[in-house]
């Protein structure tokens, strides 16, 4: 008695069938007004991340990135460079997580080129990005140097990275221009979200601008404080100062 | 497993703003309804807990709200005879995906749509005459005009606490209002918020050139206020975690605070969760509706019949939920024929960037749309007589961002963008920055549509669908004209740098910064079925048990934000039904 109906794109969907009506396997998530039974979960809790060991990238890659971090953010009378801060541990649990497997994108095929308009097509995650990229970081310094990213000079560590984000150096295994985008992205985030996630140390970042971090309520400044500067110590949402 | 639940009276695809004024509507007029949501729970208390703060990384970086990719995309091309390819990462259009839509995370700039906006045709022919127009654009009146719709933007603006400074109380222009609104019946719900120093600056130098700067009304609640349908509302707090963040403190209207608390009570009322609807099911002659199929987070398939279906998925989801349906004839851009598509519309926006010298704009205490506005250059407030387009913008001090991640790269042109160079410009930036946007009207053309692409699909391998946009000459024009007057505001307000930008300058993008989420049509209503999905009523004109709610039916986008007018259509159909379907099931208009 089963009648099949194929719809186009090749799901197969049953039409009507009486066999089946009986059963509500999604009951657990159907929800009748007045039952009361309609709370969400609840957020899960806050937890800091685990500074003391990596989970995904090596010593080396650790090491390595951090290098190329304090030539973006490095340390002045502002601030903590992006190491100290602890960008490279909040990058190593970024790699682990959904945001390291690219868990949200469309990732079906045919996988093509388009225009610039049409978006980034590639399907390599960040994860995979950064494994290839800080891979090949040292082998080409050492064609273009004989010297590995690391014992370069300040300027030519800033010179290099220049020119990765300019597009006139070139990777093999990954697009440079991309891993420098990311690599930007990635250590302006850790330097710049809540301490929970492993950087911004002390709100060095948060300092370095003014903002207040998890503040919840406003109103007693909006008026009295507009156009002022607010001197105030921020918080984390771990409230730790 | 495949299974078939009982029959409703009505079944409503979609939880957002639209499908849960839908629902409350009929579910107190005594109807059995069933919604069909494909995102979670969403509850206020528990979801958005005010003992939590959000976290910037999570929200409005990661976007863990909103709908993702993987889920289901759209596949884009700039026109016809491209091939179109998907949007692979998180994109422009920013869906909700969760009960209460993107009406959880939206803005919540809270308009109501003038008249010209709903019959743009006539009074375009009436002023100008056609030699307006530019060649392929799709301009029609919507069959509902703005004086119909007045009762239901009301009662939409009470269920939300909307709050703002009326401009025009039957037919008396009011102080500090929107001058060029069209008359009211009632004042805003709640009092306007208060205002930052960028929007003070804004209001200065516009009032001295001669413009009248107003509050842009909003969702944020201006004061302690019961609703509509006696829910207890709470005033903002301007906490700055607005936009793409859901508000714990009963502050920001949505579907989850405003609506749900009462829906959830009654037991004619049931919504299924984690599912989602892959097709409207018809009798064999396709001239009636008898249900839905949908795929529930177990991968079970299930049915759900009923009387009367509805969708409030959104434009995108509605016009393919049509298509895949093989319901009302799709538009074919070779011919110009169909309707299921067409008349598909975006947003026009114009920018002045602005770094001042030595202020504390203080930009984390915001909300979604603090802004302030002026009108006087938006639909048809200003005479057009040889400009070459039609349509214009609201221009607004717009006070919506401070979280530093999202002001990151916000440094002057020529400014490190990393380095020390970078952390000194930062420093200053950010409490210097500030913006003029221009929010535009968006006309179609017969070269923007929507249909289902030929290649790509989705996880349950259907095809995605496409959609194939690029500004026509009479948006960029109007885009070009606008980023000048938010040009010279900028001056007068005494910005040192200025960048001026109209986006419609450059090819469309689902990428471009700044860029809007607001896209329209598809399924539009309309006088002639020629030309249109539905009759003014939103009533499918094939299928007469069948309404498409939301944006999808609006044939034109204004210089405004849609969802305030999508509330008023739905209630303006609800009605519809209530007092004249249900009486005599069948269409409501005849040829
Ligand atoms: C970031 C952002 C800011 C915005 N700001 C403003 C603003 O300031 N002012 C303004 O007026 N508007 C704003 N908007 C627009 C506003 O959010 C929408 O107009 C409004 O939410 C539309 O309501 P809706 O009910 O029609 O659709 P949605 O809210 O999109 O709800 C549609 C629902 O349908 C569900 N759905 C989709 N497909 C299926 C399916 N196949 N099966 C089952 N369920 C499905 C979705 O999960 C979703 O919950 C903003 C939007 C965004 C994204
Ligand atoms: S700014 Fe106001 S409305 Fe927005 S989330 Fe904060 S308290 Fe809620």
């Amino acid at each position: 008695m089963r009648r099949r109906d194929a719809l186009k794109g090749g799901l197969v969907l049953l039409a009507t069938s009486t066999l089946a009506s009986i059963y509500k396997p999604a009951y657990s998530k159907t929800l009748v007004g007045g039952s009361g039974a309609w709370k969400a979960q609840p957020p899960p809790p806050l937890s800091v991340v685990d500074s003391s060991r990596l989970v995904y990238l090596t010593q080396d890659e650790a090491k390595l990135v951090g290098t190329v971090f304090d030539v973006l953010i490095p340390a002045d009378e502002l601030g903590m460079g992006a190491t100290e801060a602890g960008c490279v541990t909040f990058l190593d649990h970024q790699l682990a997580g959904p945001f390291g497997s690219a868990a949200k994108d469309y990732k079906l095929g045919p996988v093509v080129e388009g225009t610039p308009q049409q978006g980034p097509q590639s399907i390599a995650t960040p994860a995979e990005i950064y494994r290839k990229g800080l891979a090949e970081l040292n082998t080409v310094t050492r064609k273009k140097f004989d010297k590995a990213f690391p014992d370069l000079s300040e300027d030519q560590k800033v010179a290099f990275l220049e020119g990765m984000e300019a597009g006139t150096i070139q990777f093999e295994t990954v697009k440079a221009k991309d891993f420098f985008t990311l690599l930007l992205q990635n250590v302006r985030e850790g330097y710049l979200a809540d301490p929970m996630y492993g950087g911004n140390r002390d709100m060095v970042g948060w300092k370095l601008v003014g903002f207040p971090g998890a503040v919840y309520d406003y109103r007693d400044w909006i008026v009295s404080k507009r156009g002022k500067k607010i001197d105030v110590q921020p918080v984390s949402l771990l409230r730790t100062t | 497993m495949h299974y078939k639940r009982p029959k409703a009276d009505v079944v409503i695809v979609g939880l957002g703003w639209a499908g849960s004024t839908m629902a409350e509507e009929l579910t107190r007029a005594g109807l059995n309804v069933v919604a069909i949501e494909r995102g979670a729970w969403r509850d206020t208390s528990t979801s958005f807990p005010t003992t939590r703060n959000p976290d910037e990384l999570s929200g409005s970086i990661r976007k863990d709200i909103l709908q993702a990719p993987v889920t289901e995309t759209y596949t884009v091309r700039n026109r016809p005879g491209e091939t179109a390819l998907p949007l692979r990462k998180y994109h422009n259009l920013t869906l909700g995906n969760n009960v209460g839509g993107a009406g959880t995370h939206w803005a919540g700039a809270s308009w109501r749509w003038q008249s010209f906006d709903h019959q743009p045709y006539s009074r375009v022919m009436e002023r100008y005459g056609a030699k307006q127009l530019v060649d392929g654009l799709i301009l029609q009146d919507w069959g509902a005009s703005y004086h119909d719709l007045e009762p239901f933007y009301d009662r939409f603006e009470k269920i939300a606490g909307t709050s703002g400074t009326a401009g025009v109380i039957n037919g008396v222009k009011q102080p500090g209002g929107n001058p060029f609104e069209d008359s009211r019946t009632s004042p805003y719900p709640t009092p306007a918020l208060e205002r930052t120093r960028a929007n003070i600056l804004f209001s200065e130098a516009t009032t001295r050139m001669g413009y009248s700067p107003f509050p842009v009304p909003s969702a944020m609640i201006g004061g302690p206020y019961t609703n509509a349908l006696g829910i207890n509302l709470a005033p903002c707090t301007y906490c700055g975690y607005c936009q793409l963040y859901g508000c714990g403190n009963w502050s920001k209207s949505s579907p989850n605070i405003c609506i749900l608390p009462v829906l959830m009570q009654r037991p004619n009322f049931t919504v299924v969760t984690e599912s989602e609807v892959v097709r409207i099911n018809t009798t064999a002659d396709k001239k009636m509706a008898t249900g839905v199929t949908f795929v529930d987070s177990d991968g079970n398939i299930g049915e759900q019949p009923a009387d009367i279906v509805i969708t409030a998925t959104f434009t995108l989801d509605n016009t393919r939920l049509l298509l895949l349906s093989g319901i009302s004839t799709p538009y074919d851009v070779n011919t110009g024929q169909g309707v299921v598509g067409r008349a598909f519309t975006f947003q026009t926006l114009s920018w002045a960037f602005m770094f001042f010298e030595n202020e504390y704009l203080n930009p984390f205490m915001n909300t979604g749309a603090l802004a302030t506005q002026i009108d006087d250059f938006n639909g048809d407030n200003f005479d057009h007589t040889g400009l070459g387009f039609i349509g214009g913008a609201g221009i607004q001090s717009l006070c919506n961002q401070g979280l530093p991640i999202g002001m990151s790269g916000l440094v002057p042109e020529g400014s490190p963008r990393w380095g020390k160079g970078w952390k000194k410009a930062f420093q200053k930036s950010y409490q210097n920055y500030a913006q003029i946007q221009g929010q535009g009207t968006n006309f179609a053309h017969r070269e923007q549509f929507m249909d289902l692409d030929p290649t790509y699909k989705d996880r349950f391998g259907q095809p995605l669908l496409r959609i194939t946009y690029d500004y026509n000459e009479n948006d960029r024009r109007s885009g070009r004209f606008i980023r000048d007057k938010c040009v010279e505001i900028a001056k007068e307000m005494g910005a040192r740098e200025i960048k001026g930008v109209s986006l419609a300058d450059d090819p469309y993008s689902g990428y471009t910064p700044w860029d809007s989420s607001h896209v329209q049509g598809g399924v539009v209503m309309g006088e002639d079925p020629r030309t249109s999905v539905q009759n003014r009523y939103q009533q499918n004109w094939d299928v007469p048990n069948l309404f498409v709610i939301g944006a999808s039916s609006f044939p034109n986008n204004a210089g405004y934000n849609p969802t305030v007018a999508v509330g008023a259509t739905t209630l303006w159909t609800a009605k519809a039904i209530k007092d004249l379907y249900l009486k005599n099931p069948g269409p409501l208009v005849r040829l």
